[in-house]
């Protein structure tokens, strides 16, 4: 006998209605969108039912919503200035989102909804949505001043012109790509390492390594909760920089 | 043992599997890397806008008015409740004040009543003091006149008294009266 590990398998999407086909696109409910629901009720748990009350003195769960609710108005402050309060609901909902998502990622069993490029893509392309349209709306035509240097002779932006679009499209790629990936990358690592405990125990003599990969686990475990609570600040507060933008579009 | 299709096929329940020998090598993944799978993409997007959309509507009409009014509420409890102890502190420093000036008031008040009653009294008793005295020179005076009037009576009685004397020592010695007129002028010659 031989224990086998799939790292790959946690990633699996398990559908729990299926909904049919278009083309060859499978329509089901599965594990990942019901964790999503679950992430937007735990949410609402803290910021909506815990906040009912409406306490000057607030109990242990109105402050956590204070406190997300402050770090995150700072952030925006910070990086967009007054004009940028309009964004408050829209980078307060992805910090939450991507925060609750990434920590029910870290129950063990549980599926983690951002290590699926396709969710973190979408949500970054609601980001660059965002700053395009409402960059144009506010600034019109001035908007894609964004992508011309100010101060620059005229030679170089023949160069630095094309340089700023790339730079501009691959925003929504880094974006979607750096969660996915930190939080893909550790999931795996977490799961290869906690495999490790298993297989020195049942190599004979070899199982007195054991415990060097169990507590690697136990360090990893400890640096994921740090980088899913990490990858939602950034993924906020580049939201943010990205929203500073389309507000003051000028170099 | 092949990898069952997660979206075609019920999963396993547990990840880690326990099989004969070394088989689990030999055979391939069939399904593509999970996250790289397109044909639940579609899905996954609508549900992802879904619950995004949600989460959105709830935060942007619940949830951050209400924590938005409850930081506010709290930040004008403070600003009130300092404003008014401030404001209570500047009406106590105001009463200070107030009582200060009234016990200066007061004491200068009772400096007042008290000179102008010790003035009073003083010039009461001076009126009162000139009357009596105005009133014992009067009896002085009364009494001055009597005591000459007296004096000029006893006067008078005095030439009768020596002229009678005189005339009875002279009767005594001569055993003759002397006659008025030179009686009379012996008493002018003594009496100046």
């Amino acid at each position: 006998m031989a224990v086998t590990i799939d790292p790959i398998e946690q990633f699996e999407l398990k559908p729990l209605v299926s909904l049919g086909h278009i083309g060859h696109q499978q329509l089901a409910f599965t594990q990942s969108a019901l964790y999503m629901f679950a992430a937007v009720g735990v949410i609402a748990l803290i910021t909506i039912v815990a906040t009912a009350s409406r306490s000057i003195v607030p109990g242990r769960m109105q402050s956590l919503a204070e406190v997300f609710y402050e770090f995150i108005a700072d952030t925006l402050h910070q990086a967009t200035g007054d004009g940028g309060k309009r964004f408050m609901p829209l980078v307060f909902s992805l910090f939450m989102f991507v925060l609750i998502l990434n920590l029910f990622g870290m129950i063990p069993y549980a599926f983690a909804v951002t290590s699926h490029l396709i969710i973190t893509f979408g949500l970054a392309a609601l980001v660059i949505s965002t700053v395009v349209i409402f960059g144009v709306m506010k600034h019109g035509t001035h908007f894609f001043g964004l992508f011309v240097p100010s101060g620059v002779p005229k030679p170089l932006l023949a160069i630095l012109v094309p340089i700023e679009i790339i730079s501009f499209i691959s925003r929504p790629i880094s974006l979607s790509v750096r969660l996915f990936a930190n939080m893909l990358a550790g999931h795996i690592a977490m799961k290869i390492f906690a495999f490790f405990v298993v297989q020195l125990l049942l190599a004979g003599a070899w199982s007195v390594l054991s415990p060097l990969p169990l507590f690697l686990t136990i360090a990893l475990t400890a640096l994921e909760f740090l980088v899913a609570a990490l990858q939602a600040y950034v993924f906020a507060t580049l939201t943010a920089i990205y929203l500073n933008d389309a507000l003051h579009p000028g170099h | 043992m092949a990898q069952p299709n997660p979206l075609t096929t019920p999963p396993p329940g547990n990840d880690t599997q326990i099989v004969p020998g070394h088989v689990e090598h030999t055979e391939a993944h069939t399904g593509a890397f999970p996250p790289f799978e397109t044909s639940g993409y579609l899905a996954q997007l609508i549900w992802l806008a879904l619950a995004f959309g949600l989460l959105y509507y709830l935060m942007d009409k619940v949830a951050l008015p209400r924590i938005q009014s409850i930081l506010h509420a709290r930040a004008q409890r403070l600003r009130a409740d300092l404003d008014q102890a401030q404001a209570m502190k500047t009406e106590a420093d105001a009463a200070g004040v107030a009582f200060e000036t009234a016990l200066r008031d007061a004491q200068g008040k009772a400096r007042d009543i008290a000179q102008t009653t010790r003035n009073t009294l003083a010039a009461e008793a001076e009126t009162k003091r000139k009357a009596l005295e105005q009133e014992l020179n009067g009896k002085i005076a009364a009494a001055e006149t009597t005591i000459r009037a007296r004096t000029e009576s006893a006067m008078g009685n005095v030439r009768s008294i020596a002229g009678e004397a005189a005339t009875a020592i002279v009767e005594r010695l001569t055993g003759q009266a002397p006659d008025r007129a030179s009686l009379d002028r012996a008493l002018d010659a003594t009496a100046h």
